[in-house]
């Protein structure tokens, strides 16, 4: 068994995926990371004292794997979802009474979501009581808060989905304090975020685009950066 | 064999933008001890990101077990509820909507929360992270009560009492360490804060409390209700 593992390790397939064998010395380790493209946003090496759980919390990666659950649950929903007023709401009954494990997907996805935005706050908190934000790393700051409003925006532009009453009202509510921007600007962005005066039909296809696919996207391009920033300079 | 040079350490980014070291003599540079403490990422960090992404998935599987995600009536454009409530995050600005005008409300507040986070690393006052009173006290007192006082009178016209009252305790705490003689490990701790500490802390907790009121307070017509009467 044990031999018959160690035969497959050091085969040509797997070296061709993975370029390195098992991590057992720390040179194989330092390749694991950097031959590895999704681990390679983290250094071969690092500080012990970020390690320390009640430093970060672990709050920015576990904010990252709830997006990753959310993209998960979200694209399997999208099978099931038609952003139309005629089928929105019908859909989310099938998904509760139809489909198999549907209302299960959809409990996922909302209590990621609510969890997603609260834990982001929670890592901005951490951020700053721990004083991280310090040069070089403050325009890492700013990229968080245009992350941490992406994440709201994502989350309530996935409010509207439903359409139900719940949903309806919480967006007429946001929606119609977004009008109060003086200079006739209010209505403008209302009438376009909207397609239109009122939570219609526009209205929901316009959330759904923005939800599905622009700001997702726009969240994990911003992440990436984030990411990336946060270990040139210096890592945590 | 004498060192080379020397690192010095100086809390105070401001006096010590960057470390110089001045190296003598034809050796070449090498660093005593090692001032970081490194562990390799695999298995460390990795393992342990698997663990956390693990447990918060078993985390939210339990949950979506337990409590499914709410969904109400078709929506239905003539008939508003009472209170029409936005999601919970929003249910601070919306008590806010309560107090002041929308367009202080819904706009300008929000605002200015979203810029000064922003500005928050570029604001370098206090880079020595010196406490309020240990230097300039009689300065800084007048400072912290004026500002703090104007707030206050403020909320109080226009009936903030949400705000008003975590407003007056946040200055209470903070200026008690420059009254009091004999401090114990609290005061003292407090006493060392710096200013943007207590800014964000006072920012921190009025967001928590607006937030609470507006999600378990708040009944038709925004009258208060208490949550185990019931919750809208
Ligand atoms: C979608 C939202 C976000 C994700 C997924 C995310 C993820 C992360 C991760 C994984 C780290 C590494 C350290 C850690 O886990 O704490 C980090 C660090 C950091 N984050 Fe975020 N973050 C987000 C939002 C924010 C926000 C809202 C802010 C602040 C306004 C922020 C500011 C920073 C800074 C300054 C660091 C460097 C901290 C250090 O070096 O100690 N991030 N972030």
């Amino acid at each position: 068994m044990r031999e018959t593992f160690r035969a497959i390790t050091r085969s040509q397939a797997w070296r061709s995926v993975f370029r390195h064998g098992l991590p057992l010395s720390n040179r194989t380790r330092a390749e694991a990371v950097f031959y590895n493209f999704f681990l390679h946003v983290h250094p071969a090496k690092v500080r012990r004292r970020s390690l320390k759980f009640t430093y970060t919390w672990g709050l920015g990666g576990l904010s990252a794997g709830l997006f990753i659950v959310l993209v998960a649950s979200g694209a399997l929903l999208m099978l099931y979802y038609r952003p139309s007023v005629q089928q929105a709401y019908g859909d989310m009954k099938d998904l509760q009474f139809v489909v198999s494990s549907g209302q299960f997907l959809r409990n996922m996805h909302r209590w990621a979501a609510h969890a997603m935005v609260a834990m982001v706050f929670l890592h901005m908190l951490r951020v700053f009581y721990t004083g991280s934000y310090r040069p070089p790393k403050e325009f890492n700051w700013v990229i968080g808060v245009v992350l941490f409003v992406f994440t709201v925006l994502l989350s309530y532009t996935g409010y509207l989905l439903p359409w139900d009453q719940l949903a309806y009202w919480g967006i007429s509510v946001g929606t119609n304090m977004a009008r109060s921007v003086p200079f006739g600007l209010g209505e403008r962005i209302s009438f376009l975020l909207l397609g239109g005066n009122i939570v219609g039909e526009n209205a929901l296809v316009r959330f759904y685009v923005l939800h599905c696919f622009v700001l997702p996207v726009a969240a994990m391009v911003l992440m990436g950066i984030h990411f990336w920033r946060v270990r040139k300079d210096g890592g945590v | 064999m004498s060192a080379d040079f020397r690192a010095e350490k100086n809390p105070d980014a401001g006096a010590v933008p960057k470390r110089v070291a001045f190296i003598k003599g034809r050796t070449a540079a090498r660093v005593r001890k090692e001032d970081e403490d490194l562990v390799m990422t695999v298995p460390h960090l990795v393992v342990r990101e698997a663990i956390a992404f693990m447990a918060m998935v078993i985390v939210l599987a339990l949950l979506s077990l337990f409590f499914n995600a709410p969904l109400e009536w078709i929506a239905n454009p003539e008939h508003t509820p009472n209170p029409a409530k936005a999601p919970w995050y929003f249910l601070g600005l919306q008590e806010l909507l309560h107090y002041f005008p929308p367009i202080v409300a819904g706009v300008i507040l929000p605002a200015l929360a979203v810029i000064a986070l922003i500005v928050i690393p570029y604001f370098r006052v206090n880079v020595k992270r010196e406490g309020l009173w240990e230097s300039s006290r009689r300065r800084n007192l007048i400072g912290v009560c004026a500002v703090a006082g104007i707030l206050s009178v403020l909320l109080f016209l226009y009936n903030v009492y949400a705000m008003l009252i975590p407003t007056l305790i946040v200055a209470a705490v903070m200026v008690t360490p420059a009254f009091v003689r004999r401090q114990g490990r609290i005061l003292l701790w407090l006493g060392s804060r710096p200013l943007s500490w207590w800014i964000m802390t006072w920012f921190v907790i009025v967001v928590v409390v607006l937030t609470a009121i507006g999600t378990l307070f708040r009944g038709p017509e925004w009258s208060w209700t208490w949550p185990w009467k019931e919750i809208y």
